[in-house]
């Protein structure tokens, strides 16, 4: 299987995962689209140097996981995946800001390499939790929730179908990558040339399958809204959610709790 | 002939590329009729089909469904009178899973909660399906995605089934099992079709069409035993349909 193919098939595993019955999977979409926003706003919340506050706050995604029964390997390669994006927006902090601001025994650390970890962690607990997100709930599922909200129709049908065309596109270049592959009898590179006029055949077969999708769609009354079965109820265990992890991100964000645990350790030591 | 479910007069249609794809079509067709659109590629059978989902709108002519005309005002009424089934099921199928697919148009057309799980599970029970329930649509072979995608239309309870290419991709097993299926519905059937032998199981009128005109239309049996007509439409006999006739 050529890496397009792969990554068309392994779009579709955050929707088999997204078809679960964990309790989780049958929580209303929007309490946990609620839950995870605020997760995301408390974590990128801290000031730039913050670490240790951070910790705590692993226990969300670790959570998703763990009771959405989801695989935690799969989570954390995909998170990997866009790792490089994070680690671009914090490499160079290193470089400007070399001021030690913590010591670590003889060692000091100065701002900019603590300012990197802190968007790394940052960015991994963020990035895993939205991930665990979307394979406990799938992307049409989180539409419909933001369509509830009140989030104009254009965008949340736009993000449907960008879901949906996606794997369109990716089937599309794995079957040219496929062909063209199967031709090239010498394991040469593509150049320039080449890949351009792929990338335009590729345009053009995606939009008149596009096409296609779009007019199954409409034969089957398809309106512009998102409707789907048995996921829009909000009850006592949404409440709960919601109001549990709210409680709980605020305790985190307003206390240090591996500081205040760490000076209990110590008078207890002491 | 009964009273016609559809009919096409003087039915025109151009690309606009300015390709002429349908040219003066005109024919009935009555309740509970079997219809196979036979022709070469590119005759005008895509585009012919297209039209009674009103994807496609006439150029010239009129085409009207249950007496519904096909303009964009009628579209919510044509398409729930009428379910298309698309030659490539993966065009068709695009929900998480199974179950959500085929709740697809129900829930569109404004179908209950509370019925939603019978008719989602009678649609896959009579295709054969209902174990498939909770799968993702694309991990499904050919010929389940074939059934399925059949399951989503039928739940619609739509009065005409258009099929295009349904056995293009199927192993001759999924074939013969969706031969037997469509032999016990009592919809309207237009089947737009290469496999002359499946159109000759489960068609008992035939219309060949040939760029973009018709030129024969008829029983089936009839129609696929005149050799010369077939091969002026670049097609060939079913099986056991030889030089010297029917079998």
């Amino acid at each position: 299987m050529n890496s397009f193919a792969a990554n068309s098939f392994d779009l579709g595993t955050m929707d088999a995962l997204a078809a679960g019955n964990t309790p989780l999977h049958r929580l209303d979409a929007r309490a946990k689209l609620l839950v995870t926003l605020l997760f995301i706003v408390t974590v990128v919340s801290f000031e730039k140097y913050s670490v240790s506050a951070l910790m705590p706050f692993v226990l969300y995604p670790v959570f998703l996981i763990a009771a959405g029964d989801l695989p935690a390997g799969y989570i954390l390669k995909k998170a990997l995946w866009v790792s490089p994006f994070a680690l671009s927006v914090g490499i160079f902090n290193p470089l400007l800001d070399r001021q030690i601001v913590l010591h670590l025994g003889e060692f000091g650390i100065s701002g900019g390499w603590l300012s990197l970890t802190s968007i790394l962690i940052r960015f991994a607990l963020t990035v895993s939790a939205a991930l665990a997100l979307v394979a406990l709930t799938g992307v049409n599922a989180i539409c419909e929730a933001l369509m509830k909200w009140g989030v104009p129709r254009p965008f949340s049908v736009q993000l449907l179908f960008l879901n949906r065309f996606l794997s369109v596109l990716a089937g599309e270049a794995g079957r040219m990558t496929r062909a063209r592959a199967l031709r090239g009898f010498r394991k040469r590179k593509m150049g320039i040339g080449t890949f351009v006029q792929i990338a335009g055949h590729l345009l053009l077969r995606a939009v008149d399958r596009a096409e296609r999708v779009y007019r199954a769609m409409l034969c089957r009354g398809f309106d512009g809204r998102i409707r789907l079965a048995g996921h829009s109820h909000i009850g006592g265990r949404e409440v709960f959610f919601v109001t549990a992890w709210g409680a709980l991100f605020a305790l985190f964000r307003l206390t240090n709790l591996p500081v205040e645990l760490g000076y209990l350790l110590t008078r207890i030591i002491e | 002939m009964n009273r016609p479910i559809i009919e096409a007069k003087e039915l025109c249609y151009t690309y606009p590329d300015g390709t002429a794809a349908l040219k003066d079509i005109s024919f009935r067709i009555a309740q509970g009729g079997s219809v196979a659109l036979v022709g070469e590629n590119g005759a005008g059978k895509s585009s012919l089909l297209q039209h009674f989902t009103g994807c496609l709108l006439p150029s010239a002519g009129t085409l009207s469904i249950k007496g519904t005309m096909v303009e964009g005002k009628n579209l919510k009424a044509v398409r729930r009178a009428v379910g298309m089934l698309f030659q490539n099921p993966d065009d068709q199928l695009f929900m998480p899973t199974v179950f959500d697919d085929v709740a697809f148009g129900l829930l569109n057309t404004g179908t209950p909660e509370n019925e939603l799980e019978t008719r989602v599970m009678e649609a896959l029970g009579t295709v054969g399906a209902a174990h498939l329930r909770a799968r993702p649509p694309y991990r499904l072979s050919q010929g389940e995605k074939r059934a399925v995608a059949i399951a989503g239309v039928l739940a619609m309870g739509p009065d005409i089934l258009v099929m295009d290419e349904p056995t293009s991709g199927l192993d001759p097993g999924s074939r013969r099992r969706l031969i037997r299926l469509l032999k016990t519905f009592g919809h309207t059937k237009v089947i737009a079709t290469h496999d002359m032998d499946f159109a000759l199981e489960t068609c008992e009128r035939a219309m060949v069409i040939h760029r973009g005109r018709i030129s024969a239309d008829g029983p089936a049996r009839v129609i696929f035993s005149d050799k010369a007509l077939l091969e002026r439409a670049s097609l060939e006999p079913p099986r056991g349909y030889g030089p010297t006739g029917c079998p």
